[in-house]
């Protein structure tokens, strides 16, 4: 049964491998990337299901025992975090249909969308950090060629802070996992979960630690490490920056959470959370700053990612079972509305030809379907009550109150003021007021030319995610549940242990 | 030798960050290279030097004994080794990519997507 969880990653890896070898064929791309990305999904809510009856499940790749081979380990916070891959995975190949020009499409494009996500399902899976380090270079190397992909000079330029900051960091990622292993003398995480405690060099685990901190602080763009998100994730085709924001950053936020919650839990480096305390609230002010003073959509939006990611960073610090849960229901509701509200980004961008919120206007009164699917991921960001943001903000400020941190809660519930004042920025500006160029202008007309077909597809992953946003508001119990369990994994180590190690399959 | 690897090592980081922190890109490139290698022996060095003792049990016991040269650290260099020389040979074309696009070398230069639009000459 167990073998399941290397479908998430072996599902990427044959689509594309099948998509390189037939690569004339566009048309059949198209079809295999849906098709890959629709049965990773089905896939992954099957291994959900199963780590939820059954309790973690583990892979020794090779049949090697478990501290010496390559362990794939899927407990329940691994399987929330590949459903959110898949289901944006899913998402984006029905909005890349629509968007994604042809030149692209020949050049890769979807093989590279799967190659992506297989770097991202290898992250959340795998039970090893040297191995993780090289799903991380998977991961990176396909964002890096598909950030560039189409070699605008914008995307040049934006790529090479991309590329610079994020090969510093992996150089970081290396030399700790190298002196990790000096130390301890494995990379198995249960091994060194069980082995950490043990050990003597306390001061090199705290030296080791931080540079894990600055590795993943620079995959999951929080302060001061961020400067790379802003820079480029405007650039590419809105489909890719919409599954970037989604997913990248949060495989960093899930670095930090299976890090500090299951291997460096010893005394000597609790000082990590208070550095982690620090850094959430100086990241969510910046990025809502740095937000609210955008007129460019997508740099608004990118700006926004960084402030979220304060607010898991500081749930995750609080380390009480009750904000670990917040923090990972904040990611899964982080994930589907940011997301969403790239798709959306694109499809206004495509309606009035300008990503410029000055330059444009006037959407609700032609259009106040797509009104409102804009102000169910907005409100839901900001955390308007029955929409999904609410709950997970709720959950994070209830952890915060409980644990007695009322400064990094004032600073939070501020933040989201200034949320709520940009996302209304989008809603005003592009939203309500007139177009300043007169109604009905050129790049209006070029919409409605295009082909129902790629209208609906690009409306369909709207609705669906929107719809998630509304369920997770309305049924927030029984997902919260989910995260729940998964808290309670991943602060009782043991457990994770006694699967990996214990467990032969 | 290990106190050699370690200056080594040492030298190579100071190299590398001197040189990402420079202007032109060409030396950004190398830098990055220089910190790849450099985190590359460091995992050696730290994996502990043992001379003259490779990892084979010898004949008539069952298990290995101390000391004995780790053959661990060798296998994760190779594989960054692989992984660094694809990666950075991307960026290598890419640099040289934006320097045919941009018409400049000169990161200082390249500010156009960090800037709000009014301030764009």
């Amino acid at each position: 049964m167990s073998k399941i969880i290397m479908l998430p990653i072996l599902f990427p890896v044959c689509a594309a491998l099948i998509m390189i070898f037939f690569r004339r064929s566009v048309a059949m791309h198209r079809i295999l990337n849906v098709a890959a990305t629709a049965s990773m999904l089905v896939v992954s809510l099957v291994i959900l299901g199963s780590v939820r009856s059954e309790g973690i499940l583990s892979l020794q790749v090779g049949g090697w025992e478990a501290p010496f081979g390559i362990t794939l380990v899927a407990d329940m916070l691994s399987s929330i975090m590949v459903v959110s891959a898949a289901l944006i995975g899913f998402t984006t190949a029905l909005y890349s249909l629509g968007t994604i020009d042809e030149e692209r499409e020949h050049f890769f494009y979807y093989p590279l969308l799967q190659l992506l996500l297989m770097g991202i399902n290898g992250a959340f899976l795998t039970g090893d950090i040297f191995n993780l380090y090289v799903w991380f270079e998977v991961m990176l190397i396909s964002s890096f060629v598909l950030l560039v992909l189409g070699g605008r000079p914008q995307q040049l330029e934006g790529a090479i802070k991309y590329v610079t900051l994020n090969l510093l960091s992996s150089s970081v990622f290396l030399a700790a996992a190298g002196i990790l292993y000096g130390t301890a003398g494995t990379l198995n995480m249960a091994d060194l979960a069980m082995r950490i405690p043990l050990l003597d060099h306390r001061e090199l685990l705290s030296v080791v630690a931080v540079l894990f901190l600055i590795t993943f602080g620079v995959k999951a763009a929080i302060f001061p490490l961020f400067f790379w998100l802003p820079a480029s994730y405007h650039t590419p085709p809105v489909a890719v920056s919409a599954i970037f924001a989604g997913l990248l950053t949060k495989v960093g936020v899930y670095a930090i959470m299976r890090f500090f919650t299951t291997i460096f839990t010893h005394d000597g480096v609790s000082f990590i959370h208070q550095v982690l305390l620090v850094l959430s609230a100086f990241t969510m002010v910046v990025g809502v700053l740095g937000a609210v003073v955008q007129y460019d959509m997508r740099k608004l939006l990118s700006f926004h990612i960084i402030s979220q990611i304060g607010y898991m960073i500081f749930a995750l610090a609080v380390q009480s079972p009750l904000a670990i849960a917040g923090a990972l229901f904040y990611i899964v509701h982080n994930i589907v509305a940011k997301t969403n509200l790239f798709y959306l980004s694109g499809l206004v961008h495509r309606l009035k030809g300008s990503w410029d919120l000055r330059e444009i206007g006037g959407i609700y009164r032609f259009y106040p379907m797509l009104g409102l699917l804009f102000l169910v991921p907005a409100l839901g960001l900001a955390g308007i009550p029955p929409l999904s943001g609410f709950w997970a903000k709720y959950v994070v400020i209830k952890a915060g109150i409980d644990s007695e941190h009322y400064l990094l809660v004032g600073v939070a519930l501020g933040v989201s003021m200034l949320t709520l004042f940009s996302m209304m920025k989008i809603w005003n500006e592009g939203f309500w007021k007139n177009d300043p160029r007169g109604e009905g202008s050129v790049e209006d007309e070029g919409y409605l030319r295009t082909p129902t077909m790629k209208k609906a597809v690009t409306l369909v992953p709207i609705i669906m995610l929107g719809f998630l946003t509304v369920m997770f508001g309305l049924w927030f119990e029984p997902f919260f549940e989910f995260a729940d369990r998964a808290a309670y994994e991943l602060l009782d180590v043991y457990n994770y242990i006694d699967a990996v190690i214990g467990g032969r399959s | 030798m290990t106190f050699l690897l370690a200056v080594i090592v040492g030298a190579l980081y100071a190299a590398g960050t001197y040189l990402v922190l420079r202007r032109s890109i060409v030396k950004v490139i190398f830098g990055l290279i220089f910190l790849g290698h450099a985190a590359n022996l460091m995992i050696f060095t730290v994996g502990r030097l043992t001379k003259g003792v490779p990892a084979f049990v010898p004949e008539g016991a069952e298990i290995l004994t101390e000391p004995f040269a780790d053959p661990l650290p060798q296998a994760l260099i190779l594989t960054s080794i692989v992984i660094g020389f694809g990666v950075q040979a991307f960026a290598l074309v890419l640099f040289k990519r934006a320097y045919l696009t941009l018409g400049t070398e000169d990161l200082d230069k390249m500010r156009s997507t960090d800037q709000l639009p009014e301030e764009r000459l």
